[in-house]
This record gives C-alpha cells, sequence and structure tokens, in this order.
C-alpha cells in the first residue's frame, strides 16, 4: 500500500489526518480500560486512591477459587485441543485426504453455531457426563475443546501447510517409527509454532467464556465477576482489567516465542 | 520415550503398512475419535435444540413452541437482536475499515502495525464481560465519563441509563466490532496490489476514480462478508449484554437466558428450544451468505 501520490502539501495533509484519527481511535480503545483502571483503585465515595480492590484478587477466596477453576481449565482444554485435533489433522493429511475437506468443515461448524444454542441443546448429554465424571465446573473442557475447534484448526492447518508433513512422516516411517512417534516425536515438534498459536487463543477464549459456565452454572472468573458486581464493584472492575491484562500478556509471550524461533535454528 | 521407536519396528514393518493395499475402511479409523467427539458435544445438542423446537411438553410432534415464536414478545426481541446486530456490525464494518486503512499505512514491521494488531486481536477475541465492565466504569453510574461532563456541562451525574438499554449496547458491541473488522479486513486491504493503483494512474486515472472505479469494486466482496461475519458476530453475542444487562430481556439471547432459568412459568424452559432453533436459522443464513462472498474475494484478493 503506498500513501497517495500528490503534491508535498498534500501528502502533509494526509499524514496529519492520519495520526489525528489514529488518536481519536486509541482514545476510543483505551477510555474505557482507563476507566476500569480508575474505578478499580478509587474508595466508592470519597475519591481516595487504593489498591484494595487489586490486592483482593488473591485474596477473596470465591475469586481465587474462580481464578484457579479458569486456569485449570484453560489447561485441560489446551491438552483436550491438542490431543484431539493434532493426530486428527496429521492422520488426514497422511492417511485419508479425502476427509479433509470434512474435518474442516466440521471445525469451523461451531462458528456458525452460536455457543448459547450449544448450550441449550447440552442438558442430556451433561447428565451423562455428571453421571461418569461428577458434577464439577472441570467437565466445561469438553465443550471449550469444541469452542475452540475453528481458532485452533486455522492456526494448526496453517503450521502443518507450512511443513512437508507427507514427506517428514514417511521418512520417519521408514527409518521404522510407530504412528505414535511420528505424530508426537516428528510432527509436533515441527508445528510447535503453530500448537503454540493454537494454545494461546484457546486459553485467552476460555479465561474469558461467560455464556457456557453462567448458564450451566459453574463458578468460573467471569461468572463470579458478574456475581461479585453487585456485592464489590471496584473488586469486579479490578478482576476484569487483571483477566485482560493476562490475556493481552499471553499474547506477548507467545510472539516472543514465535520470534526466537528462526533465530535458533 | 526412546524406547517406543525400536518397539514399533516389528509391528509397523508388517503389510499394513503399505497404503492402498488394505481395505479402504483402514485408515478411516483414524478419525473415530474426533468424530465421536464432535457427535456428541457438537451434533447432539443441536440436534436436541432442532428437535425440541417441534416437539410438545409430552414429546410429541407439534408446531406450538415454533408458532409462539411470532407472539408480541420473541417478535420484539428479534426485532431489538437484529437492529443492534445490523447496525454495529454497519459502524464497525466502516470504522473498522478506515482503522485498518490508517494501520497499512504503516510499515508491516513498524511498532504502530504491530502494536495495534495485537490490541485488535485481544479486544476482539476477549470475553464480552469485560467490556461491559469497562463501559460501565466509563459511562455508568459515577463513571469516569459520566463524571467529567457532569462537571463540564452540568449534566446529569446519575446517567441516564441509557448505558444499559439498546443504544448503550449498540455502543459496546462496536467496540469488540471494529477490532474485529480489522482483523478479517486487514488481509483483503493488503491484497489490494500498488501495481493496480500504478496501473490505474498510469491509464490517466484520478486518486478519487482510482478509489471508486477500481479499489472499491474489488474491496466489496471482501468488504460485505467481513460486515456480514460482523453481523453474525453481533448476533451470537451473549456475555456482553448478559453482564450488561441483568434484568428484562430486550434481546433474543437474553430472551433465552430468561427462558432457561425461568421458575414461574413451568415449560417456558422449552421455548428456549425454539428461540435457539431461531439463532441458528439466522446465523445459518448470514453465514452461508458469506462463504458465498468469500468465494467471490478470492478470485482476486488472496
Amino acid at each position: 500500500m503506498t500513501r497517495p501520490p500528490g503534491t508535498r502539501g498534500g501528502a502533509r495533509v494526509w499524514s496529519a489526518t492520519r495520526v489525528l484519527l489514529l488518536l481519536v481511535f486509541a482514545v476510543f480503545f483505551f477510555l474505557p480500560l482507563l476507566a476500569l483502571l480508575d474505578f478499580s483503585t478509587t474508595v466508592p465515595g470519597t475519591e481516595e486512591r487504593t489498591g484494595d480492590a487489586w490486592a483482593g484478587l488473591v485474596q477473596d477466596p470465591t475469586l481465587t477459587d474462580a481464578i484457579t477453576t479458569s486456569l485449570l481449565l484453560a489447561g485441560l482444554t489446551v491438552v483436550g485441543m491438542v490431543v484431539l485435533l493434532v493426530p486428527t489433522m496429521v492422520w488426514v493429511r497422511l492417511r485419508v485426504p479425502r476427509a479433509s475437506r470434512m474435518v474442516e468443515f466440521l471445525c469451523l461448524l461451531p462458528l456458525t453455531i452460536p455457543a448459547l444454542v450449544v448450550v441449550v441443546g447440552l442438558r442430556n448429554v451433561y447428565s451423562w457426563v455428571d453421571y461418569f465424571l461428577g458434577d464439577s465446573a472441570l467437565t466445561l473442557t469438553f465443550v471449550y475443546v469444541v469452542l475452540v475447534l475453528p481458532y485452533a484448526y486455522r492456526a494448526l492447518d496453517t503450521a502443518l501447510s507450512a511443513i512437508d508433513t507427507t514427506t517428514i512422516a514417511e521418512a520417519a516411517r521408514s527409518l521404522g517409527a510407530g504412528w505414535f512417534t511420528v505424530i508426537v516425536r516428528v510432527v509436533l515438534p515441527n508445528i510447535r509454532g503453530g500448537v503454540l498459536n493454537a494454545a494461546f487463543i484457546s486459553v485467552a477464549l476460555v479465561l474469558g467464556e461467560f455464556t457456557v459456565a453462567s448458564l450451566m452454572n459453574y463458578n468460573t472468573l467471569p461468572v463470579v465477576i458478574v456475581l461479585l458486581s453487585k456485592s464489590d464493584a471496584p473488586l469486579s472492575m479490578a478482576a476484569s482489567l487483571g483477566s485482560l491484562l493476562l490475556a493481552a500478556a499471553l499474547l506477548l509471550v507467545l510472539s516472543a516465542f514465535d520470534r526466537r524461533r528462526p533465530t535458533r535454528r | 520415550m526412546t524406547t517406543t521407536a525400536p518397539l514399533a519396528v516389528p509391528a509397523t514393518a508388517q503389510p499394513p503398512s503399505r497404503p492402498g493395499r488394505r481395505l479402504r475402511i483402514g485408515p478411516a479409523v483414524g478419525l473415530v475419535p474426533f468424530l465421536g467427539f464432535l457427535t456428541i458435544f457438537l451434533v447432539v445438542p443441536t440436534v436436541t435444540v432442532v428437535v425440541g423446537a417441534f416437539q410438545d411438553d409430552a414429546g410429541g410432534f407439534s408446531l406450538d413452541r415454533v408458532s409462539a415464536l411470532f407472539e408480541e414478545t420473541p417478535m420484539r426481541a428479534l426485532r431489538q437482536s437484529l437492529l443492534l446486530s445490523l447496525s454495529s456490525a454497519a459502524i464497525g464494518a466502516v470504522l473498522g475499515a478506515v482503522l485498518a486503512y490508517l494501520i497499512l499505512a504503516a510499515p508491516p514491521t513498524s511498532l504502530l502495525r504491530r502494536v495495534a494488531t495485537a490490541v485488535c486481536g485481544v479486544l476482539a477475541q476477549f470475553g464480552g464481560v469485560t467490556l461491559a465492565f469497562a463501559w460501565m466504569a466509563t459511562l455508568g453510574f459515577g463513571g469516569l465519563l459520566t463524571d467529567l461532563l457532569a462537571d463540564a456541562f452540568g449534566l446529569d451525574a446519575t446517567g441516564s441509563g441509557w448505558l444499559y438499554e439498546l443504544p448503550g449496547l449498540i455502543l459496546v458491541y462496536t467496540y469488540f466490532q471494529i477490532p474485529l473488522m480489522v482483523i478479517v479486513f486487514l488481509p483483503a486491504l493488503e491484497g489490494l496490489r500498488p501495481q493496480w493503483r500504478e496501473a490505474a494512474v498510469g491509464l490517466g486515472a484520478s486518486t478519487w476514480q482510482y478509489w471508486t472505479q477500481v479499489a472499491f469494486p474489488l474491496l466489496r466482496p471482501a468488504f460485505l462478508g467481513s460486515a456480514l461475519l460482523l453481523f453474525a458476530n453481533a448476533f451470537a453475542a451473549y456475555a456482553t449484554a448478559a453482564a450488561l444487562v441483568s434484568q428484562g430481556s430486550p434481546i433474543t439471547p437474553l430472551l433465552i437466558r430468561a427462558a432457561l432459568t425461568s421458575e414461574i412459568v413451568l415449560g417456558q424452559a422449552n421455548f428456549a428450544y425454539a428461540l435457539a432453533l431461531e439463532m441458528v436459522v439466522v446465523v445459518a443464513v448470514v453465514m452461508s451468505l458469506y462463504a458465498w462472498l468469500l468465494r467471490r474475494t478470492s478470485r482476486w484478493l488472496g
């Protein structure tokens, strides 16, 4: 994309307009976040500054429980997603390429079916899940794996397309590797960037997921944040901003990983 | 781990490792876990919703639930939902396209470009609850901007409560629609080759002519496709509205919540099936249009 050709004055006007517009967008996006910070550090009534709400993040037992639950869910979802998706996608590429369209369609399906609809229809399935695994918030992992499928699929598909899966798998097989070894020790290390991408987006999605958890009455972080807003507004505001910053931090960690990869080789 | 490879040799050296010689069904078995999982946790719930919408309370076939969709409350909720999705998608698409263009003017490796795309990624994907609270802290009772406006212009410091109604929802939805638009529309804008502009200018076109006769027509399918995606995104969104509006159900997703949690009217929970079916139909129509537009776009802009 090049700057529109024109007179020197025209170019200057254009770049000034650009900076101005970008500033307007920046204000629009950062003002609410600033307001969150302001609200969470202000004592209601008096206008004093305090860090109580932020300290409460690690002290309030309801909140710490919810944070633990959400982090565990995020971890389990990543594991579930990788275990389910990576072998399937590798297998499709190597052995059943005819099924690739169908697998892609199924993976992208959750974009078309709102999470809310899945919740409405889940009651029967979950009465069985609860029967076998007990009534725990961690059973949400199953639904969450479905919800992250479209994003995880795209990340993994990009990574798999970048390597010559067939050749390296055949090489490993001809050297005597079993399918487990091919997938875990040969293909997986080669698509690490894609797996990390998929993992990050899954973690961010699970940490922020509210629809399923709240309608199935499990106390994950976002659900508890909404509950808390009725009794302790500054605390819930601090937790909101905290979870957003956590997601942003995860993204930074990921991009650091991504950039380190080529230099290491 | 290291012992698995040698151990696997005898097993895999057998004829089964030769592809194509075995029964056709062989390799497809590897897909069973994936298909089974998706059947249980995606297909069964969806089928449950579709079937449930056409049943009566005793389980027999009935059109009662579907026809209940055309009563006043659900119709009003649907109208509000469509209005909210349409307006937030339209505003988000236009402003998002502008922002994408502004970001694109910076070189690909610049700090601005990287920060902007990272911020957009977080804001577009991350949970609606946070965004709802951010706007409450800004424009709600005692919010930052509410207080500032009250001080500056003597406006009502308690706020008029519009944030918790449809106009407020449109504003808050726009906040996550713009970043989403940037993410999905940026690749299309990037696909706009500088050579096309050079060619147009070489043939004597003005900047205005280039945009109206070359760039806009090329970008139109991608723009409309992205706008449709935004529409579906807003229509299916639940968290932001649920966190913002604690009572009443102005839009369809909140009506589903009311139907699911209602303990007053018996049999209301089953009405959620019909409402969920309504959502599937709307989103499915929009997404098929999106897929169709996407196919048209990929001809020119990759």
